[in-house]
C-alpha cells in the first residue's frame, strides 16, 4: 500500500491516479496510523511553501512524514513536496522545512532575463547512480516552479536540469527522494521513474545505503 | 535547455467534442478522453480543453469528461471556458485538471486572476487574450465572448496586469490570424511575449509545421497551439516536431 499524503495541498488527484495506473494499491489519506503502516508514501504539493508547512504543522503531519522518513521506508516528495525535505525556504519570506535535507530553496534569480516559473518539459540529466533510476533512459520531464532548491551535500543531489543555471531536478539519499518535475505528468519517462519507486516500495529494487 | 511545448485544443460541448476530428481507428470521433489519450501518445506536450457549452448541465459535463481525462492522459491539461469563480476552478482542479483558463471572466473581475492564483498557485492560472489589431491605436485591443465584444482594453497593458495580479502563463490568440491558416501573428505574439516575464502560449493561425518554426523564432512564444490542423490530420504533432527539430529548435 502507498499513502498519498493529504494535507490540503492540491494535485492529489493526478498523482494517486498515475499510481493506480501502475496497478499499486494506494490510499490518499491524512490518518497518522495509515501513513505509518504504508509501504511508501508520497508527499505531493502544489502552492506555497510557507502554507504547506503551516498546515503540515497544524495537522501534526509534519512529525509524522519525519517518522516516515525515519522508519527507512520509502518516501517520495513531488514538486513543493520535494521542497518541504529541505531545511528552508525563502519564498515569501523565510520559512523552515522539515529539515530531512539540509540545503534552501531559493527563488530563480535572473528576473526579467527569463521567464518565470520554469514551466514546461526539460532534459533530466543524472548525476549519480540511484535505485531510482537504474536502466532508465532520460529525456524530457514537465516541471513547474519558481523557487527551486539547493541541496547542501553534493551526494543528495541525483539528478539536474538546466534552466539559465543547474537546478536540482531529483534528490534522495537512503530511502527518501524527491523529484522537482511532476512525474505524474511527465509521460512515458515519468511513469518509469514513478514506477522505480513503487518497484522500490514492494521491495522488486533495493534500497543501498 | 527548456523544451518548445506544441499543445492541441479541443472544443468541448456537452462533453462532447466539437468541430471535425478527422482520425482513423476512433471508436468515437465525439469523444474528448478518447482523442486527448490519442494526442497524448502522439507526443503533444500538453492539451487545452475549450468548454463551450451554454448550459449549467454542460458545464457539469465537463467536471466528468475532466475526471476521465485525467485517468488517461500523462501530460498536462488546461480547462477553460466560462469560469468565473474560485468554486468553478475548485471543482475542475479537484477532478484532475491541472490549470485553469479565464478569458471574459477576467476582463469582468480582473480580481479573478489574484484569487485564483492565491488560492491555487500562480502555475494553475492561465489567463487567455483573445486579440485584435487596432488600426487607430496602432495597439492590439482585447476582445471578450469568444471574439464578439471590444473592450476598449489594450493587450499589452492587458498582458502586463494579468501578469502583476499571479497569472503563471497567457494564451494568446490573434483574432486576425485565427481561421486563416496563414500562419500565426509574429508582431503580436513577440509584442506581448516580450513585454512579460511569463511564458506565452500563441494561438490562432497554424496552417503548416513551418508556421510554428515561426513563432518560436521570431514570435518568441514558449509553446504554439492548434486546433483544427491536428484535428483534420493536415499535419501531426509528430511532423510539426520533426520540423522543428531540423531547425535546431529544442523540442521534447
Amino acid at each position: 500500500m502507498i499513502a498519498i499524503i493529504d494535507y490540503g495541498m492540491g494535485n492529489l488527484h493526478s498523482v494517486s491516479n498515475a499510481v493506480e495506473r501502475l496497478g499499486c494499491e494506494m490510499i490518499v489519506t491524512s490518518d497518522p496510523e495509515r501513513i505509518l503502516a504504508a509501504d511508501g508514501a508520497i508527499l505531493p504539493g502544489v502552492g506555497a511553501f510557507g502554507d504547506a508547512m503551516v498546515n503540515l504543522r497544524d495537522t501534526g503531519l509534519a512529525d509524522v512524514v519525519k517518522a516516515y522518513a525515519a522508519s527507512g521506508k520509502p518516501l517520495l516528495g513531488i514538486c513543493l513536496g520535494m521542497q518541504l525535505l529541505f531545511t528552508e525556504s525563502e519564498e515569501h519570506g523565510v520559512h523552515q522545512g522539515l529539515d530531512l535535507l539540509p540545503g534552501r530553496v531559493v527563488r530563480f534569480a535572473g528576473e526579467g532575463d527569463y521567464k518565470i516559473p520554469h514551466m514546461g518539459w526539460n532534459d533530466l540529466a543524472f548525476k549519480q547512480e540511484s535505485p531510482l533510476f537504474e536502466g532508465v533512459e532520460p529525456g524530457h520531464v514537465y516541471f513547474v516552479h519558481s523557487y527551486h532548491a539547493l541541496p547542501e551535500r553534493e551526494s543528495d543531489l541525483l539528478a539536474v536540469t538546466d534552466y539559465h543555471q543547474p537546478v536540482t531536478a531529483i534528490v534522495g539519499r537512503g530511502s527518501l527522494f524527491g523529484m522537482q518535475f511532476h512525474p505524474e505528468k511527465s509521460g512515458e519517462l515519468g511513469m518509469a521513474l514513478l514506477r522505480k519507486f513503487t518497484d522500490m516500495t514492494f521491495g522488486k529494487t533495493t534500497i543501498k545505503d | 535547455m527548456l523544451a518548445k511545448r506544441i499543445i492541441p485544443c479541443l472544443d468541448v460541448k456537452d462533453g462532447r467534442v466539437v468541430k471535425g476530428v478527422n482520425f482513423v481507428n476512433l471508436r468515437d470521433a465525439g469523444d474528448p478522453v478518447e482523442l486527448a489519450a490519442i494526442y497524448d501518445r502522439e507526443g503533444a506536450d500538453e492539451l487545452v480543453f475549450l468548454d463551450i457549452s451554454a448550459s449549467v448541465e454542460g458545464r457539469a459535463t465537463m467536471v466528468e469528461v475532466v475526471r476521465r481525462t485525467a485517468g488517461e492522459i500523462t501530460i498536462p491539461f488546461t480547462v477553460g471556458g466560462g469560469i468565473s469563480a474560485v468554486e468553478d476552478m475548485k471543482r475542475l482542479l479537484r477532478a484532475g485538471a491541472d490549470k485553469i483558463g479565464i478569458n471574459t471572466a477576467a476582463i469582468r473581475n480582473p480580481g479573478l486572476i489574484t484569487d485564483g492564483s492565491r488560492t491555487f498557485g500562480a502555475q494553475c492560472i492561465v489567463v487567455a487574450i483573445d486579440a485584435k489589431y487596432n488600426a487607430e491605436w496602432e495597439e492590439w485591443e482585447v476582445f471578450t465572448h469568444g471574439g464578439r465584444n471590444a473592450t476598449g482594453i489594450r493587450a499589452l497593458a492587458w498582458a502586463q496586469e494579468a501578469e502583476r495580479r499571479g497569472a503563471g502563463e497567457l494564451l494568446l490568440t490573434s483574432m486576425d490570424a485565427d481561421g486563416t491558416k496563414d500562419g500565426f501573428d509574429i508582431a503580436l505574439t513577440k509584442a506581448v511575449s516580450s513585454s512579460v516575464g511569463i511564458p506565452v502560449i500563441a494561438s490562432g493561425g497554424a496552417g503548416n509545421a513551418e508556421h510554428f518554426a515561426n513563432v518560436f523564432a521570431e514570435g518568441q512564444a514558449d509553446a504554439a497551439l492548434a486546433a483544427s490542423i491536428f484535428h483534420y490530420k493536415e499535419v501531426s504533432v509528430q511532423e510539426v516536431k520533426a520540423n522543428l527539430r531540423g531547425k535546431g529548435v529544442n523540442v521534447r
